[in-house]
């Protein structure tokens, strides 16, 4: 084989700019907005610390340049300076994707001296009572402490906040404490429905009305602090009429590897069926990238079906998410019905009239309980029994 | 008052990292999960960011190195892009 040189017929294969080492599933949270499968607590053989050097070596050598240390919670693993050292050496731009848990002065010190670049730190809310409920722990002022120390060891700092309907309304407050906190950035990141969250989606989808609002107060604050802390806000694609470009196209730039080994074009590719997923502990990573079934499925537009085959629109949007057709639409393929030329657009309208209705709970007038599930190893092996998709190899149990 | 465009001994801002990138087969900016591209004279410029040259330095060492003259309009401008996206400080 041809070095660069994807499968006859199939288009360019450029380079990969993002590895993302999903180092563990294991988290010390429990929140209800995860995209972690639901079966994750089925994975039980990670990497080692010498596969997950070959896997960056690999990456590095493909052209990947930024490195996302992420999971479940990233330093649960007690390699993480070991790993972080060797990115470092290869030349990758690292970032650790924290909960902040775990994060002592001793740590985040050899962290920084290993070359760790970034840190991007989660909160769940402004408020102590909803970061501790939705994260179903008790970790907001831990998280302040964290959020001090990243400052002290003079990293750039990003804080990330998962948006639903809950806390929504508090975007001003969470603008301010980023403030105060002296972030780089804020991620207001509006909730994905994939994993957990899709679990929890009729809990957590928020109004059009809510959106509108929280996008009003963020365009306020951009105004007045100009670039003082950058404000990344997305809306929801659900409340557009069309959909996100997602990863930016498959096998485009985005080659996430989960704790297992089996390598995921978007972080929720296990979760599509008819999917052959190789696994990093089978195949070089070259080939996974360039030649895999995996990678090559939705690459490019030849897979397209009709709206988005003959839509002058597809290179801009590449027709949107594929767990979204697949959960939405129930055909991976079809075009994602976010889009107001795909014909199950009326199921997107229905999650959101749904919602406007007052959500969850709210049934012609009877409350129904429909508690939120909350992303715990217990209810893991509740919701989801059973084998996770992907290459199984290496599984042992 | 108007800002100065751009600081007179300009630094290459800690909160990016310059390196030559194989695969892109160019300079690279590299910060939190971003990267911007740069052409051959925006990175021989911000090379020249070491935080001690003058700007009048960083010039007429420009102009020796490539043997310009009048390179002053063009670094000028890129300084100037480069304080306004804080790349240089």
């Amino acid at each position: 084989m041809l070095p660069n040189q994807a499968a006859p017929g199939a288009p360019t294969v450029s380079p990969p700019f993002w590895l993302l080492a999903e180092l563990t599933y294991q988290c010390p949270l429990h929140c209800a907005f995860c995209y972690n499968p639901l079966n994750y607590d089925a994975v039980r053989n990670e990497l080692t610390t010498g596969e997950w050097v070959r896997v960056m070596r690999e990456a590095r050598a493909l052209g990947a340049v930024q490195l996302g240390f992420s999971g479940g919670e990233p330093l649960n693993r007690d390699d993480l300076e070991e790993l972080v050292a060797e990115a470092r050496r290869l030349g990758f731009y690292s970032n650790l994707i924290t909960s902040g848990v775990g994060l002592n002065e001793t740590r985040i010190a050899a962290l920084k001296n290993a070359g760790l670049d970034h840190i991007q730190l989660s909160f769940q809310d402004s408020t102590r009572e909803l970061n501790d409920f939705l994260s179903s722990t008790r970790t907001f002022d831990l998280k302040m402490k964290v959020a001090k120390l990243i400052k002290q060891y003079d990293y750039p700092m990003v804080m990330n906040c998962v948006l639903h309907r809950y806390n929504l309304p508090h975007v001003g407050k969470i603008i301010e404490m980023a403030l105060a906190l002296g972030a780089e950035y804020l991620e207001l990141a509006n909730t994905q429905y994939y994993g957990w969250a899709m679990k929890n989606r009729a809990q957590l989808m928020p109004t059009r009305e809510q959106v509108r609002e929280a996008e009003r107060v963020v365009e306020e604050y951009r105004a007045r602090i100009g670039e003082a802390c950058k404000l990344l806000f997305v809306v929801p694609d659900y409340f557009e009429d069309r959909p996100k470009a997602c990863m930016n196209g498959w096998g485009s730039v985005f080659l996430g590897v989960a704790p297992d080994g089996v390598a995921l074009p978007c972080h929720n590719a296990r979760d599509l069926p008819g999917l052959n997923l190789p696994n990093v502990r089978d195949m070089a990573l070259g080939d996974i990238w360039r030649t895999s079934h995996g990678f090559n499925a939705y690459r490019g537009n030849d897979w397209m079906q009709e709206p988005c085959r003959s839509c002058d629109e597809k290179g801009r949007d590449l027709g949107g998410c594929r767990c979204q057709a697949f959960m939405l639409a129930g055909d991976a393929a079809a075009t994602d019905p976010v889009c107001s030329k795909s014909p199950k657009r009326d199921r997107v309208d229905q999650v959101i009239h749904f919602a406007s209705q007052g959500g969850a709970g709210l049934d012609k007038g009877q409350v129904i309980e429909q508690p939120i599930v909350f992303r715990t190893n217990a209810n893991s092996r509740a919701v989801a029994p059973g084998i996770i998709a992907g290459n199984t190899s290496g599984n042992s149990a | 008052m108007n800002q100065p465009r751009f600081p007179a001994t300009p630094a290459l801002s800690r909160r990016f990292r310059l390196q030559w990138e194989d695969a892109q087969q160019s300079h690279v900016l590299l910060y939190p999960e971003g990267m911007v591209k740069l052409n051959n004279s925006a990175a021989e410029i911000l090379k020249c960011c070491d935080g001690k040259t003058p700007v009048d330095q960083i010039i007429s060492n420009l102009e020796a190195k490539f043997q310009a003259s009048n390179l002053r309009p063009d670094i000028e401008g890129l300084l100037a892009h480069a304080y306004q996206h804080k790349w240089i400080e």
